[in-house]
């Protein structure tokens, strides 16, 4: 009795073995290097996607600049970065780009006696703190936008980025459009001359920063703030509404894009109109050679993301990133076609 | 002189083996080793290795020197001799200067070699001298235990308990006791700054807690070969246990006391993880002794893994670990001229 089962079990072990090695075998491998923020959504869809039966993808998250080179380079299947790459550029380097996944930027903040999620903040305003025009907490230019609140006499203490970061570059490309001094002042970068605050390493840095200390407040992609339970103020947006920072809020930016006429793709989502917009919004790219030298591998690649756009939706709000609107994704796909192998266009599928 | 071992036979090896190494002693086994031709080619070997070892050291030495130089001097042909001390830092408009870097590099290994070197001569001489005995070895752990920390461990406990300790209690009673301190013209406050935590104050003492052990370990070894004549001269002739510290020991062994606190200096100009947790990482010129700021190897740090290649911005951190190896490289031949005294004396 004992025997058999064992027998049965071995039996269940070695077919489990052989139908693991000819999964493997079947899999092929896709890599991407490139922007961290989108790593775990990118590792995720990877995850899913293996399980569903198709390629293995092996993702490093290396940073924005470090994908660019490495597509240009040509020694990954496709580069990600957070920030669209210039025109010239992606045409002299024969690179097609297009937005995968959506994100926010949200503001965190630690005040001594304020509940931060009633806390009301414009976008000027944040420019003057982060310039250092405004130190105090109970500086009239905030008591005014908030007067039922009691704002305590606390110096304000601004944290941000120390690393590169994409981050850095959507929250100061916001700035930068909402106001002049910040855009003359300091600019917009993924990593800019900031005139006062501390740096903290990575975005977890930043909300431990803000965390820790009194007076704090930082920006960070929204996932780090749900899962931190940190507190975010409202933000003023275009249309002059206060808006909390929610789902619906990022999807009412990407969805009043044009996409269509938008150069490579690359759209800007920052401070759009809308009464229920959030201001601090954008998508993070992906870059695949218009050349491949191996056509079969950049296929794959294709068949990747169109499987996460048909199916990945839940993995991404899962994670708090947003996925493309329908109209976006269709024009995603209407540029695939330039990617082409000796036989023509790689897509749609022959 | 060695060929004689090889022709002679067995008896006559023996002999004039211990006749050219004067009293060695060689046993038969290896006398019989000694005839075969292969101990002769086993020498060279292991000289060979030995000078290869060695030859490591002072090849990759300069091998980092010279790509630190060549990969760097992008950033001195573009901005100029200039790029030392200008304190331009925008990386929007690719402006670089290297002096906030080398301030706040210089000014929290200054503060950490003050506050580290009286306690570890403390430590040291508490050791030697009037420890009781069954406390010296436990206490002598202690203090190299201090050494075996990770720099990362050091900088995650200098952020969620040191700095938010000295936001607290420290800073404020700074800024309030040193207000009668007069500003330097405009730009600098001494301690007049906003209670944040981090920043130059706190990674100080960060790292003077991190070269304590090198201090209190180098100069417990200076004073253990004090000559124990001089120090029973000293007291034979009435002196206290200060005055013989004073008046006899450190007199004898200056030079190495020096030598021992520029270890220290030299492991905290280069110290990394730590300093990129509590420094603040502000690529500014400071305006006060608790402002945030940065040092030369927080920046490379934190800058390093987005710059593309090519760029002027790794240029620049190339050139900033160039100046980092040159200052360290003077800090320590500084401390070898100085123990190198002391052994002539």
């Amino acid at each position: 009795m004992s025997r058999s089962l064992d027998h049965s079990a071995r039996t269940f072990v070695f077919c489990a073995l052989g139908w693991l090695l000819a999964a493997a075998a079947h899999a092929q491998e896709i890599t991407g290097a490139g922007a961290t923020f989108p790593g775990p959504i990118y590792t995720k869809w990877g995850e899913d996607y293996a399980r569903a039966g198709g390629d293995v993808l092996n993702y490093q998250g290396v940073g924005s600049g470090a994908g660019v080179t490495q597509i240009i380079n040509r020694t990954v299947d496709f580069g990600a970065s957070d920030t669209p790459v210039a025109s010239d550029r992606l045409a002299s380097e024969d690179l097609l780009q297009f937005p995968a996944v959506i994100g926010a930027v949200v503001v965190v903040v630690n005040v001594p006696g304020v509940d931060g999620d009633t806390l009301r903040l414009t976008g000027p305003v944040i420019a003057e703190i982060y310039l250092g025009r405004i130190r105090m907490w109970n500086a009239p230019e905030i008591q005014r936008l908030n007067p039922s609140l009691a704002l305590p006499n606390v110096p304000i203490a601004p944290a941000y980025r120390a690393d590169s970061s994409g981050t850095t570059n959507i929250f100061s490309n916001y700035l930068a459009a909402v106001s002049l001094p910040f855009q003359t002042g300091v600019g917009a970068g993924n990593s800019i001359p900031w005139k006062t605050g501390v740096g903290a390493p990575g975005n977890a840095g930043v909300a431990a920063s803000v965390i820790n200390i009194k007076g704090g407040i930082g920006y960070v992609e929204y996932a780090y703030a749900t899962e931190n339970g940190m507190q975010t103020p409202l933000l003023q947006n275009r249309a002059k509404q206060f808006v909390r920072p929610t789902e619906a809020g990022f999807s009412a930016a990407s969805v009043q894009v044009n996409w269509k006429d938008a150069p490579n793709l690359a759209a800007t989502m920052l401070n759009l109109g809308g009464p229920a917009t959030w201001p601090i919004v954008s998508a993070t790219y992906i870059l695949l050679p218009r050349n491949p030298s191996d056509p079969a591998r950049a296929a794959r690649v294709l068949k990747f993301f169109d499987w996460a756009f048909t199916d990945g939706g839940q993995a991404a709000t899962s994670l708090r990133y947003m996925t493309l609107p329908p109209e976006a994704q269709a024009q995603v796909r209407l540029r695939w076609s330039e990617v082409k192998g000796p036989q023509g266009p790689l897509w749609p599928p022959q | 002189m060695m060929s004689s071992v090889y022709s002679t036979r067995a008896g006559a090896g023996l002999a004039s083996a211990i006749n050219d190494r004067g009293s060695r002693v060689s046993t038969p086994t290896e006398d019989a080793l000694a005839r075969k031709p292969g101990i002769h080619l086993g020498d060279t070997v292991f000289r060979t290795v030995l000078y290869a070892s060695a030859g490591v050291v002072v090849v990759s030495l300069f091998a980092i020197l010279l790509i630190m130089f060549l990969g760097g001097r992008q950033a001195f042909e573009t901005f100029g001799l200039e790029f030392i001390w200008s304190t331009q830092w925008n990386p929007v408009k690719d402006l670089y200067g290297a002096l906030p870097a080398i301030t706040g590099t210089l000014i929290t290994s200054m503060i950490a070699l003050v506050i580290a070197w009286p306690i570890g001569f403390g430590i040291a001489f508490f050791l030697t001298e009037t420890c009781p005995r069954p406390l010296r070895s436990p206490l002598g752990v202690a203090v190299e235990l201090l050494a075996a920390i990770p720099s990362i461990v050091y900088g995650m406990w200098g952020f969620f308990v040191l700095a938010p300790f000295m936001a607290t209690y420290i800073q404020p009673w700074l800024t309030e006791t040193f207000a009668f301190l007069p500003p330097i013209g405009d730009s600098f406050f001494w301690f007049a700054a906003p209670p944040i935590g981090v920043g130059l104050m706190t990674a100080s003492l960060i790292l003077a807690i991190m070269i304590l052990p090198f201090i209190a370990a180098t100069t417990r070894d200076v004073l253990i070969t004090t000559p124990q004549l001089l120090k029973d001269g000293a007291y034979a002739l009435g002196a206290t246990r200060w005055e013989t510290l004073t008046g006899a020991v450190i007199p004898a062994v200056r030079g190495s006391l020096f030598g021992a606190v520029f270890l220290g200096l030299g492991r905290a100009l280069g110290e990394t993880m730590a300093v990129v947790f509590v420094i603040g990482n502000a690529t500014r010129m400071p305006d006060s002794l608790l402002a945030p700021s940065a040092s030369i190897a927080s920046v490379v740090a934190n800058n390093f893994p987005e710059s593309e290649p090519g760029s002027i911005k790794l240029a620049v951190l190339l050139a900033l670990g160039f100046i980092l190896f040159v200052v360290s490289f003077g800090v320590l031949a500084v401390a070898r001229l100085l123990l190198r005294q002391e052994r002539m004396s």
